[in-house]
Order: structure tokens, then C-alpha cells, then sequence
């Protein structure tokens, strides 16, 4: 399976240059782009690793880029996502983020269903990968 | 017209037995200045021949306010003057003959906190058939933030829905099930799954799916929970439906709702046709339960849509922001429904800005400060598609949630596939957009590429590739953007 998270996961995996446009557009914005990785991304997980602190006053988008390659080499067979933060007033919040590294293989997940009383079901979002300890989830580093 | 001054009587003649006419009376005041605490309504009064259009503005501001068609003398035992509504200003409205702007002025105190029903009971109660009146319309209204500040406001807002939902830098996708009536519970759920895991955030009940015979609510709400997991798991990102909760008595949408609620649904509907009381009573239940609330604005064309009669939509956006809906269905511009794109536009900044300044270009006849209350997301619905995704941005910008429901459910190769040519049509269009690409000239060229690599997009395209919707709309802005016509 491919995870649908993020902004453009619909489209073909972005290529650096790619990637380096979209980063010239939040730092426009004024937004400080923070770099996040996980291995468990179950859609209720919303806090991923961080990669440092958001790169507040960066002008330039090869400086997330730099940060980027450091980070794959690190955890490239981990989920990597670009989050851009927007600190005005009324938002204060994420404006744009998008996958920016996928394991070679994505298990995905299983939904468990708890039948209880009536026809009622609980559900469970379960990943796969998440069943082996934490740092050996996708052929471990 | 504002060179007239005062006719005001003043003292004991005021109050002599008989009638009297309204610009006499106090209602007509030229050199009144409204209070930052004042409620400001413009009206566009259309007089019955022969009848003064100053009187006629200053019957309205009576009859929405204190006045009864006689002088009574129990207007004395009060601060009548300050309980009269004051018409300031009367203006001809710009190549409409026989029609006139009326601005009238409220006293704060003329209605209770938070409650749109008090609002509406005096500004659109009796006055709208008065019979020296042709026509009336309710064009805008000025909240001063003291008001503002006395309602709950949207359930969850544009910032924590989006957080909530994780979704980020996109406009929202959705669609609405078809045939909107006489699918059993596990074919609705079919279609729900379908248009879910091919890419879609929401998906929404119509406004008329309730409880029928062909389908009970608890069926509809048991086989579209199943399918929102199956997809989310699916997927790995999270989804959600619109459940419709609206029914006859409020016991009724409570019952439903707490099942939403217990099924884990993330967000519930309602209608607008349900009352001002009802959708605030469930804005207080969507906030007390996490819950975010979407409304359908079933009805509204009723009395939105002439343009010499009845409630401006803006108007009607304003009350549901007060109201406290998270979503509000606010037009397409390119779709099948009525609006034009700079009146929708005005719609638009009213649903997601903390401020709107007077914008009359786009029908926004004046300044309004929200006072931090939250956004509301404006959906567009009705007769949109796939290709006409850089119109949509450009028109709508990315806080929106687009619907394309036959642009979904009716895709020649299924509803997966439909539901994947919107999404990646849309994050082709994005990333242009953030590239800095003139996406709207070049938007067919950024699709026809994005559908080299997406064989559901490249259908799409080629099945409604010329599909538009162009009528003329029936409400538009009275002034032009170039506009030297002053007020």
C-alpha cells in the first residue's frame, strides 16, 4: 500500500528539485519548515520525531534540503515529512505538509473490529509494522 | 437624499393621540451617528408607488424596532429614543429606479445575547410585510463586537478541523452520495468506501437523507462507520462522513447525534431549514463533544436568491458564523447553482476572515470585525469537476471543501477511480500553484500532464471535458469593482 498522508501523496514521489520549490514557497510565506520522521504512522500519530527545531529565519531552501540529506542518511528507511509552521495570529498552525521519504515497503495496516452489544463495532487502526520493537519496523537500522 | 435634516417632533406633540408619520416619529434621524456598539442593518427598500422613500426607510426601521402604526403613550414609561431604530442614511441604489439603500441603526440593547432567533424575530419579523413596501431586502448587517463576542461561534473552526483531520495545504475533498434517496444502508455504504479509499476526505449524506423506509438512520450510521474505518485503514490517513442528524424534534437529532458520537464519527450534519434555535443548540452540542458540525443550507434560495426580496446569503453567513456551524455550503462560481463569483467571493471572506473590510465590489456593504471568533469552512457543491480544478482555486482559494459528488459517483471506470482523478488533479494544481506557476492559464496543460501518469484523471477529463454551467446569475453586486457611483 502507499499512505495517503500529506499534501501530495497522490502524485508521483517528488523529486528534490521538486521538493526545494515547495520549501521556497512556505519560506515566501514566512513559515519555518520543520523536518519530522516516524516509523509508526498510524493516521491518530501526529507527533512524529522531530529533526531539530523548525528552521526559523532561513531564507534559503538549500538549508532544509542540507538538513534533509542529513536526515535520510540517518532514517531513510523511515516516513520523512516536511511540516511548515505559520506563527500568525488566527492560524498558528501547520499550513503545509507534505512526505518527503517512504520505506522501500509499506505494510499498512489492519483494521480490527471489536463486536460489542447491539450491531455496534469498535474499531482499531492497527499498523503492521508497529508489531516489531521501535527502530527495527522496516528492515531496521 | 441626506441633505434633509431632522423632522423629528419633539416633546408633548409627540405623543398626541392618532397617527403620525414614521420620519416624524423618530425613526428618521439623517444626523444620527451610529455607536461602535450598534447593530447596523442596510435594507433595500422598495416604496409602493407614490409612497416617500425616506418614509418608507424610516417605517422599516419602526416596525423592526418599536413602532406600532399609532402613537401609543406608553412610549413614555421608557427610554423610547433610545429604543428607536434610526434610518441615517437613505441612498439610491446604482441603475435600480424605484429602489433605495435604507442604513438603520439599533441600539444594542434591542436584543438579547446570543440568541440569532431574537435577531432575526425584530430585523426580518413583521417589517417584511408591511404593505407600503413593494419589496424589501436584507442586504447586510454591521455586528459590533460587543455582539459578536455573546455567541459560541463555530463548533471547531477552519485551524483545529484541519488539525483534527490532518490535512494541510489542500482544499478538502468530498462528495455527496447518489442517488441522494433510495439506497438501502449497505449499497450507501458501498459508495461511501469507494469514494473514501480512492482519495476523497469526506463524504456527505444530502440534505433529505433523514430516516426513510428505504433506509433507518441507525442502518445508514452503522454501514458508513464501517466504511469510513475500512477506508482509513486502507489508506493510513483519516476520514470521515458527514452523518446527517436532522429529524422532526431536537430529542430526535440528540439521539442521532450521540450515536454518530459513539460510533467514533468525527463530524455530524444538520439542515438549515432545522431553525436558528436548533443549529445553535447543536453548535453547543458539536463543541461539548468534539465534534465538527457541517450545514447544509437546505432552503436558503427561497429568499436569497431575488434580488428586491428577502435575506442576502451573506447576511444568512453571518448568522451561521455567530451560530456556530464549522461548514457552510457557499457556492462553486463555476458550478450548477446560483452565484456570481465577486458576490460568492463576499460570501467567502465572510465564512474564513477575522476582518472583513467594506467591500462593495463583492456585495460587503460593511466593515466587520470577528473578534477572534472562529472560521468557518465554506464548501462548494453542485455540479463541478476534475477539470475545472484551477478555476475552483483560483475562484475559492485552499481553505474550502470541494464536492464533486456526479464528478465522483459517476466516473466511467467507478467511484475509486473518480475519487483519485479529483485528488490528484487537485495536488497537481497545488504544487504548481506553490511553484509559482500562472496555474489558472495553465491549469489544462497541468492536468493533461498530471494525466499522463493517472488513467482515472485522463477519463475524467475526456468525459466532462466540456461541461459548464454558464447562466446568468440573479444576484450580483449593485456596485462594479471601477466604480466612481459614491455613497
Amino acid at each position: 500500500m502507499r499512505i495517503t498522508q500529506g499534501c501530495f501523496s497522490f502524485l508521483p514521489d517528488l523529486t528534490d528539485e521538486q521538493i526545494s520549490k515547495q520549501v521556497q514557497y512556505c519560506l515566501a510565506n514566512g513559515w519555518a519548515v520543520n523536518i519530522e520522521f516516524t516509523d509508526d504512522p498510524h493516521p491518530r500519530n501526529n507527533f512524529w520525531e522531530m529533526w531539530g527545531l523548525p528552521m526559523f529565519d532561513l531564507r534559503d531552501a538549500a538549508g532544509v534540503l542540507m538538513e534533509l540529506t542529513e536526515c535520510r542518511k540517518v532514517y531513510g528507511d523511515r516516513y520523512i515529512r516536511l511540516s511548515a509552521f505559520d506563527s500568525s495570529h488566527g492560524w498558528e498552525s501547520v499550513r503545509l505538509s507534505f512526505i518527503v521519504n517512504r520505506p522501500k515497503e509499506e505494510p499498512g495496516f489492519r483494521l480490527e473490529r471489536h463486536e460489542v452489544e447491539g450491531r455496534n463495532i469498535r474499531y482499531t487502526t492497527k499498523s503492521y509494522a508497529v508489531d516489531r520493537p521501535e527502530g527495527q519496523r522496516y528492515g531496521g537500522s | 437624499m441626506n441633505e434633509h435634516a431632522s423632522i423629528t417632533i419633539r416633546g408633548k406633540d409627540r405623543y398626541k393621540s392618532g397617527v403620525m408619520e414614521y420620519k416624524k416619529m423618530g425613526y428618521w434621524e439623517p444626523d444620527y451617528v451610529p455607536k461602535d456598539t450598534d447593530i447596523i442593518a442596510l435594507f433595500r427598500v422598495t416604496p409602493q408607488d407614490g409612497v416617500d422613500p425616506i418614509e418608507a426607510s424610516a417605517a422599516v426601521a419602526g416596525e423592526s424596532s418599536t413602532a406600532t402604526w399609532t402613537v401609543v403613550w406608553t412610549d413614555r414609561l421608557t427610554a423610547a429614543e433610545k429604543y428607536r431604530a434610526k434610518c441615517f442614511r437613505v441612498d439610491p441604489v446604482p441603475n435600480s429606479p424605484g429602489q433605495y439603500f435604507a442604513y438603520i441603526a439599533y441600539d444594542l440593547d434591542l436584543f438579547e445575547n446570543g440568541s440569532i432567533a431574537n435577531l432575526s424575530a425584530s430585523i426580518i419579523g413583521n417589517v417584511f410585510g408591511f404593505k407600503p413596501l413593494k419589496a424589501l431586502r436584507l442586504e447586510d448587517m454591521r455586528l459590533p463586537v460587543a455582539y459578536v463576542k455573546t455567541f459560541q461561534g463555530p463548533a471547531t473552526g477552519i485551524v483545529v478541523e484541519r488539525e483534527r483531520m490532518d490535512k494541510f495545504g489542500r482544499p478538502l475533498l468530498g462528495a455527496t452520495v447518489k442517488p441522494k434517496l433510495g439506497l438501502s444502508g449497505r449499497n450507501y455504504g458501498r459508495v461511501v468506501y469507494e469514494a473514501l479509499k480512492g482519495g476523497l476526505d469526506f463524504t456527505k449524506d444530502d440534505e433529505n437523507i433523514n430516516s426513510q423506509p428505504f433506509m433507518h438512520w441507525r442502518e445508514r450510521f452503522l454501514y458508513c462507520m464501517e466504511a469510513v474505518n475500512k477506508a482509513q485503514a486502507a489508506a493510513g490517513e483519516i476520514k470521515g462522513t458527514y452523518l446527517n442528524v436532522t429529524a422532526g424534534t431536537m430529542e430526535d437529532m440528540y439521539e442521532r447525534a450521540e450515536f454518530a458520537k459513539q460510533l467514533g464519527s468525527v463530524i455530524i450534519m444538520i439542515d438549515l431549514v432545522i431553525g436558528y434555535t436548533a443549529i445553535q443548540s447543536m453548535a453547543k452540542w458539536a463543541r461539548k463533544n468534539d465534534m465538527i458540525l457541517h450545514l447544509h443550507r437546505a432552503g436558503h434560495s427561497t429568499y436569497t436568491r431575488q434580488r428586491n426580496h428577502g435575506v442576502s446569503f451573506r447576511v444568512i453567513a453571518k448568522w451561521m458564523r455567530l451560530a456556530g456551524v464549522d461548514h457552510i455550503h457557499a457556492g462553486t462560481v463555476v458550478g450548477k447553482l446560483e452565484g456570481d463569483p465577486a458576490t460568492t467571493r463576499g460570501y467567502y471572506d465572510i465564512c474564513r476572515e477575522d476582518y472583513n473590510p467594506m467591500r462593495l465590489e463583492h456585495g460587503v456593504f460593511f466593515e466587520q470585525n470577528w473578534a477572534s471568533l472562529n472560521k468557518m469552512m465554506p464548501v462548494a457543491s453542485g455540479g463541478i469537476h476534475a477539470g475545472q480544478m484551477h478555476q475552483l482555486l483560483d475562484h475559492l482559494g485552499e481553505d474550502v471543501i470541494l464536492q464533486f459528488g456526479g464528478g465522483t459517483i459517476g466516473h466511467p471506470m467507478g467511484i475509486q477511480a473518480g475519487a483519485t482523478a479529483n485528488r490528484v488533479a487537485l495536488e497537481a494544481m497545488i504544487l504548481a500553484r506553490n511553484e509559482g506557476r500562472d496555474y489558472l492559464h495553465e491549469g489544462e496543460e497541468i492536468l493533461a500532464k498530471a494525466a499522463m501518469t493517472c488513467t482515472p484523471l485522463k477519463a475524467a477529463l475526456e468525459t466532462w471535458k466540456n461541461v459548464t454551467f454558464n447562466y446568468e446569475s440573479t444576484d450580483m453586486p449593485d456596485y462594479a469593482p471601477t466604480a466612481s457611483v459614491s455613497l
